[in-house]
């Protein structure tokens, strides 16, 4: 397996406080690789620094062997890598199937390409994802009228419209009716699997992430503490000091 | 206009003219910015009426004169007059508009002013007003230089007013609940302030001071119905480039601008004064954006 | 509404609109006006609606297109209608190149600050503009009188404004269908997430101006013509009357809709008109009042309104399978 995003001794700080200190993990290529760590081990910042929502203080980040350690979000994006909020980022005040029109990067964000009317194939793979997130039936309603759930549903689906090789998901899980949780895991698993989509998951669900992802890697206190498949890392002494505070 | 550049080299003292008019007209600047500043700060409320409750304070000093009354009279009246007229305006509109959309403050405010433009020329009619004090003129280097003494006073008054406000926020308890408002509105409603009332007085504190500074206009320069907004917009920039909060940098950034301003409208002519300001507001902007743009880039 | 019913509707305003100064000559130069604004509620809300981008700013435009067609009339030495034809074609250009200028430097800024940086391009238009001797700085400019009889203009222009309405109305209409469209509500919902996913924003928020400009160049040129007197700063540059009232026109009708701007302009210019010579010089006064009363209490505008009252009217409605 190829190892689609390399991460090499990523160091990030803020003012005096070390968010990341020289991280080195891989996300294989066609994998669900999950992040876990307990609050404040720095698992958010280093989504923001692989997407280049800010800059790195040290270390190199490389994607499908292209080096975008200091590209921006959005070209980032165009590359392929999209990632997905703890607090989720729709456009409210558009209706669902709006939301997913614009998401589709299929002709390009130039003027000439978006003056041109909404294509029919775009309002087929739209109503396609929403119904695989389960939102078909309310496509045609506000998105900001959404329940949290279902608005995190919707920015998973703007997502999977942009056509990603690879999708960064911050705690999918968070904030959603337990009952709903089991569907999620099941949509995630058919996108990694139908779709060849690589997942990158932070996850502070425990049962979710054992079950979903194949190898995990750990973080506390800014560093890398393990890696491994998901019985490694259940097992693995450092990792239970840092959840259980023994530290 | 290069004409006009000549005449510093042929008379030196007039660059001093210049500069110490425009210093003297900066400090009032100053005093409405910092009342910007003061509601901006603990409402997240842009208030475009603040050049109107300058005129406002003006026309209420003017009217004093008409009776017999000096204009020195004028400044606690006009503060007094505005602080009430604050007080209702806060109940009445701003109350409303203070948790919305911040444009929507800002037309609330913007439409204020339009209705305080027409009530005061429905009032007291177009033309410029100004009141005499009845102080003379000092005059310096040879009679090269002159300085009305009412413009000492209001730059000195202006300053003073400012020292009020600052020792009113730092010791009194009403003033120590705006400025926990200012930090935290959430937080200081869980500790029991009522904020609601902290806003109504801050917006009446910052009505008065506009209302004083503008008796100190009227005294010293002049009003008119239609020239709020440039004071507002003054108010806006100086507060722009000092930030919130901070007394000092607001006074000198008042003093700078009421400096720059002068000396633009020699050089260009006076009928460019309020190009001028309103041109300067743009730039202001677009460089703080251009700067703050800077500082987010990526990696250099 | 659906699609079959905004066309009834259309086919309505439009045979109205044609039969209107025919059969109430009295009103022509008030139907004249009302279309002027409708074009400025139109405009105003492309950037102001649809995109978030509230300006105070947009009557440069129309106070450009106002002085180029005046002054390429005075200089042209064209005939009436090839000069004023002309006149308002550059009028256009030049607006539009102005606001791809001041866009490109403005329109980076967000919220607010854009809203107060346009304030002051506006005044900024209007002194610079009763201080420059060439456009006849504080006395202003007088177009080339209409030739043909007295009363004969006000068909002439009605007509013309209606027609740039219309077709105003029928580019934004396909305009808002496309993705173009869908990309200025991104923004305006939430510019970081539409940056985050590759749109250009700034890009957009400067065509969507230019648009803007070019309509409002092209209605502020041959309003010149039809007021016959060019004022800096109450004709041309008004931003304390028609600068406000595009804003106040398009929260009154709804902001953000296609037919609110239209709706707005009705409603306010119709009430104005009945109400303006009641007031005997109180109307600014009570232009305050509305402004603060819409502000306050209406904000969402009478389609914003109807659209929460009614939502499956608007087609958000929940399908069952």
């Amino acid at each position: 397996m190829t190892e689609q995003l390399v991460i090499t001794g990523v160091s990030k700080r803020f003012g005096g406080i070390v968010a990341n200190e020289s991280i080195s993990l891989s996300v294989p290529q066609g994998s669900i690789t999950g992040m876990i760590g307990p609050n404040g081990s720095g698992k958010t910042t280093l989504f923001n620094s692989i997407v280049g929502h800010h800059p790195v203080d040290g270390g190199s980040i490389t994607f499908e062997g292209r080096e975008i350690t200091r590209l921006r979000v959005p070209q980032i994006a165009r590359l392929g890598m999209i990632r997905t909020f703890q607090q989720t980022r729709i456009f409210g005040k558009m209706t669902c199937m709006q939301n997913m029109a614009i998401s589709d990067a299929d002709h390009g964000y130039g003027l000439a390409a978006l003056l041109k009317p909404i294509s029919g194939e775009t309002r087929d793979r739209s109503e396609a994802l929403l119904d695989f997130c389960g939102l078909h039936s309310k496509r045609h309603l506000l998105a900001g009228d959404l329940s949290f759930g279902q608005q995190k549903l919707l920015e998973f689906a703007m997502a999977l419209m942009i056509r990603p090789r690879m999708l960064l998901l911050d705690e999918p899980t968070a904030g959603i009716n337990p009952t709903l949780i089991n569907g999620l895991i099941e949509r995630l698993i058919r996108v990694n699997q139908d779709l060849g989509i690589t997942l990158f998951v932070i996850e502070h669900n425990m049962r979710v992430i054992m079950n979903l992802a194949e190898n995990i890697h750990c973080l506390a206190y800014g560093k890398l503490l393990a890696s491994g498949t998901p019985d490694d890392i259940r097992n693995d002494e450092r990792v239970i000091d840092a959840y259980l505070g023994g530290h | 206009m290069l004409d006009n550049l000549q005449l510093f080299v042929d008379a030196p003292f007039l660059l001093i003219q210049v500069l110490l008019d425009g210093i003297l007209f900066g400090a009032i600047f100053a005093i409405a910015a910092y009342g910007m500043a003061l509601v901006w700060g603990v409402m997240n409320v842009i208030n475009i009426v603040q050049g109107e409750f300058v005129m406002l304070g003006g026309f209420i000093t003017f009217q004093l004169t008409l009776w017999g009354i000096h204009p020195l009279f004028g400044i606690p009246v006009a503060a007094a007059v505005l602080f009430v007229i604050g007080i209702g305006l806060y109940y009445g509109v701003i109350r409303r508009v203070v948790d919305k959309d911040m444009f929507i403050s800002l037309l609330a405010t913007f439409g204020l002013s339009i209705l305080l433009q027409q009530l005061m020329n429905q009032i007291w009619g177009g033309d410029v007003r100004t009141a005499q004090s009845g102080l003379g003129t000092w005059f310096l280097f040879d009679y090269t230089v002159t300085i009305g003494q009412i413009k000492v006073v209001a730059c000195a008054g202006a300053l003073i007013l400012g020292l009020i406000l600052i020792l009113f926020l730092k010791k009194s308890r009403l003033g120590q609940a705006i400025r926990a408002t200012a930090q935290n509105p959430r937080a200081a409603r869980v500790l029991g302030i009522n904020t609601d009332k902290v806003f109504a007085a801050t917006y009446g504190i910052n009505a008065a001071l506009c209302g004083a500074a503008g008796a100190l206009v009227v005294m010293a320069y002049s009003v008119h119905p239609y020239i709020g907004l440039p004071y507002t917009v003054r108010s806006f920039m100086i507060v722009i480039v000092a930030g919130l909060g901070n007394l000092p940098g607001v006074i000198l950034a008042g003093l700078g601008l009421g400096a720059a301003e002068n000396f633009a409208a020699f050089i260009l002519g006076a009928q460019f004064q309020v190009a001028f300001v309103f041109c300067l507001l743009v730039v202001i902007l677009v460089v703080r954006n251009t700067l703050l743009r800077h500082k987010r880039k990526y990696l250099k | 509404m659906n699609g079959r019913g905004q066309i009834i509707l259309g086919i309505v305003i439009v045979a109205a609109a044609l039969a209107a100064p025919l059969v109430f000559p009295a009103f022509r130069a008030q139907i004249a006006m009302l279309w002027i604004m409708v074009l400025f509620a139109l405009t105003w809300d492309i950037l102001g609606g649809q995109t978030g981008y509230n300006t105070f700013g947009n009557i440069i435009f129309f106070g450009t297109g106002m002085y180029a067609a005046a002054v390429f009339q005075r200089d042209g030495g064209f005939d009436y209608f090839p000069g004023l034809f002309i006149g308002m074609g550059l009028g256009a250009v030049i607006s539009v190149v102005l606001a791809a200028v001041l866009g490109s430097m403005i329109l980076r800024m967000r919220g607010h600050y854009f809203a107060i940086a346009t304030l002051g391009l506006g005044i900024a238009a209007g002194e610079i503009a009763s201080g420059w001797n060439f456009i006849g700085a504080g006395s202003g400019m007088s177009p080339p009188l209409f030739p043909g009889a007295p009363g004969v203009s006000y068909i002439f222009f009605g007509y013309l404004f209606f027609g740039l309405a219309l077709i105003t109305f029928l580019i934004l209409a396909w305009v808002y269908r496309t993705r173009f469209g869908l990309a200025l509500n991104a923004i305006r919902d939430n510019e970081d997430k539409a940056e985050a996913m590759g749109l250009k924003t700034d890009t957009y928020k400067i065509a969507a101006w230019m648009l803007a400009a070019l309509f409002l160049g092209l209605c502020g040129g041959a309003a010149g013509n039809m007021l016959g007197f060019i004022d800096p700063r109450d004709t041309a540059f008004a931003g304390a009357t028609f600068g406000v009232w595009m804003v106040l026109m398009a929260i009154l009708g709804g902001k953000g809709t296609l037919w609110g701007p239209v709706l707005g302009a009705f409603v306010f210019h119709v009430t104005q008109e009945i109400l303006w010579t009641h007031l005997l010089g109180w109307q600014r006064v009570a232009l305050g009042l509305i402004i603060v009363g819409i502000v306050v209490f209406f904000p969402q505008g009478i389609l914003g309104w109807a659209r929460t009252r009614w939502p499956e009217r608007f087609g958000h409605r929940v399908e069952t399978p």
